[in-house]
């Protein structure tokens, strides 16, 4: 047990080698480490030795199609999500720092209410988190940034277990923001994150006392899952349709590009599992 | 030879205000205002105390034909009561303009604070100078700078023929600096509230100095914020300037703000509280741009003066 112990915190403490991963790839920091949206080159080494262990150690995260990833320049990752808490963000976050084909630092916008928690709100920003107002997306976009946006929101990541692996409404402004700032939209599929917290109910009294956006009824443990990314082709599109029924949609063939990944991806861990299965005999 | 322009220059007993006559005095007579006391700046430098809102004040404008105004004059929030602000601030800053108008001064420059804006978890970052100014909808005790940015906004538009310039600043902080953030990097223990750590501007009193005479002598109408495109976590801030940090708590946020009213610490007001939270992250590329600056001192240069008084 002890040395089980001693082997995960080795594993989040003393990997020397994340620090070199940090210190390479690009980034628009100034004298302190930080740049405008409170990301904080020091947390970030510190967060990436965590999010090392949770992707290699205990999601065993498989990724597919980071080729996908423009090397450079502005971009929008457009994923599914799930999982009621932002783990996939932060999984999807190290494939691209990580990625073989060229280290992307990407933000990731999130629900305007969590600036508001002591510690989450700090640590979030300090790590690439930036909370969802068009205006940070624009100037991100503009300073080349690549941009997590999860359209779902907490639709997505609080949904009832029942329902994982349909995705929810998604938000327009994404592809507003795409057109305008001629950003390819690269579609992102996660698999096995549903699997980890399982919601039953979307307490909303409870919610609303609390002000919060959901208080969902889990089952409190987190289910061990292997996870599977998938990062699509880059998808391009002209500022030139201004009805919201024609943004719409686009929006609609960004949401087929995920689900035709999630297919994928769900047809792999099946042949993943079945595999496992028949080793085990 | 030419006799020199004449600048009428408010707030004169301000750390700022006496940087920026020195460094005016040579190619400008100067002429000293303040409120609190009759400031000596030495000679050629003309110095008065007097009220905004005293008749006697037109009186300088008649001695004096000016040619420019640097508007530095601002009871802050630290002093007097609101009404009084209120009336000097927004009020005498009224009379201040309509004087200007009166007695045909060319152009005007307007120091306001970024505080504007407001400290809310819905800010984005970067700030330009379209967004609404919205603390006033936080605290009543930013009411008057607010006001006061409204009503440079108003003679701005109204009255193209004074030619005003406002400059919206980050944290001014270094030598003879004594606002709200400057004071606390300059206490031995400063007070944070628990769990936040808001981004942060400083900017050098020197490289304010230099902004603000720049403004002045190229004369662009308008408003800008000045800020270094370089960040720091005010926590952290507060530790490389030396200081130890006091942990406020910070939830429910009417315990803190009953703490704050109770200590009744100069540098930890009640109506501050949500800058101590949320950071107001301002975007100085227009007035970087637009007057070909850029600050000299870093934020080292900053701590490191702070750590050297501790």
């Amino acid at each position: 047990m002890a040395k089980s112990k001693t082997s995960v915190i080795d594993k989040v403490f003393n990997r020397d080698e994340m620090d070199d991963i940090v210190n390479v790839f690009p980034n628009r920091v100034g004298s302190q480490g930080f740049d405008a949206w409170g990301f904080n080159i020091k947390n970030m080494k510190t967060n990436m030795r965590f999010t090392k262990f949770l992707y290699d150690s205990f999601y065993k995260v498989e990724a597919f199609g980071l080729e996908n990833i423009p090397k450079e320049g502005r971009c929008l990752i457009i994923p599914n999500h799930s999982g009621q808490l932002p783990f996939d963000g932060m999984l999807i976050g190290y494939a691209l720092i990580t990625n073989q084909f060229g280290p992307r630092a990407p933000k990731a916008m999130v629900e305007r209410f969590l600036p508001t928690v002591p510690f989450i709100g700090n640590w979030l920003s300090s790590v690439g988190a930036v909370i969802g107002d068009p205006i940070n997306c624009e100037r991100m976009l503009d300073n080349e940034e690549a941009v997590v946006v999860f359209p779902e929101g907490v639709r997505g990541s609080n949904k009832l277990y029942k329902l994982k692996y349909q995705l929810q409404r998604f938000g327009t402004g994404f592809m507003h923001l795409a057109m305008k700032h001629n950003a390819p939209i690269i579609p992102v599929a996660v698999i096995g994150m549903e699997e980890t917290i399982r919601s039953y109910a979307d307490l909303k009294p409870i919610a609303k006392a609390l002000g919060l956006p959901v208080a969902p009824l889990v089952v409190p443990w987190v289910f061990p899952s292997k996870v599977y990314l998938y990062f699509g082709k880059p998808i391009y599109y002209k500022n030139d349709v201004y009805k919201e029924s024609d943004i719409k949609e686009r929006v609609d063939e960004v949401k087929a590009a995920i689900n035709k990944l999630i297919k994928i991806g769900l047809e792999k861990r099946a042949t993943d599992l079945a595999e496992i299965k028949v080793e085990k005999k | 030879m030419e006799p020199k322009k004449k600048i009428l220059v408010t707030g004169a007993a301000g750390a700022l205000a006496k940087k920026v006559i020195d460094k005016l005095k040579k190619d400008y007579k100067i002429i000293a205002i303040d409120f609190r006391t009759k400031v000596d700046l030495g000679i050629p430098v003309e110095s008065y105390k007097v009220d905004f809102n005293k008749r006697i004040f037109e009186d300088v404008f008649r001695e004096h034909q000016f040619d420019g105004i640097i508007h530095l004059g601002r009871i802050s929030a630290q002093e007097l009561n609101r009404f009084t602000r209120y009336n000097a601030n927004v009020i005498g800053t009224r009379k201040l303009f309509d004087l200007a108008r009166k007695y045909n001064v060319p152009k005007t420059l307007v120091m306001s604070t970024y505080f504007v804006y407001g400290a809310s978890p819905y800010n984005p970052s970067l700030l330009d100078e379209t967004t609404p100014l919205k603390a006033s909808e936080l605290t009543m005790d930013l009411v008057d700078s607010v006001e006061l940015e409204n009503l440079s906004s108003i003679y701005l538009y109204k009255h193209p023929e004074l030619h005003i310039t406002v400059l919206r600043p980050c944290n001014i902080a270094g030598p003879g600096v004594r606002n709200t953030f400057s004071l606390l990097l300059s206490e031995k223990r400063s007070p944070v509230l628990w769990g936040f750590s808001p981004l942060m501007q400083f900017i050098h009193i020197d490289d304010m100095r230099d902004a603000i005479c720049t403004a002045f002598e190229k004369n662009i109408p308008g408003v800008y914020n000045v800020a270094p495109d370089d960040y720091i976590g005010f926590q952290d801030a507060i530790k490389i300037a030396g200081s130890q940090r006091i942990q406020i708590p910070s939830v429910p946020p009417s315990l803190t703000e009953g703490i704050a009213r109770f200590l009744k610490w100069k540098s930890f007001p009640p109506y501050l509280i949500n800058y101590f939270k949320y950071p107001v992250i301002i975007d100085g590329s227009l007035f970087a741009k637009t007057f070909g600056f850029k600050p000299k001192k870093t934020l080292e240069d900053i701590f490191t003066y702070y750590r050297s008084l501790k």
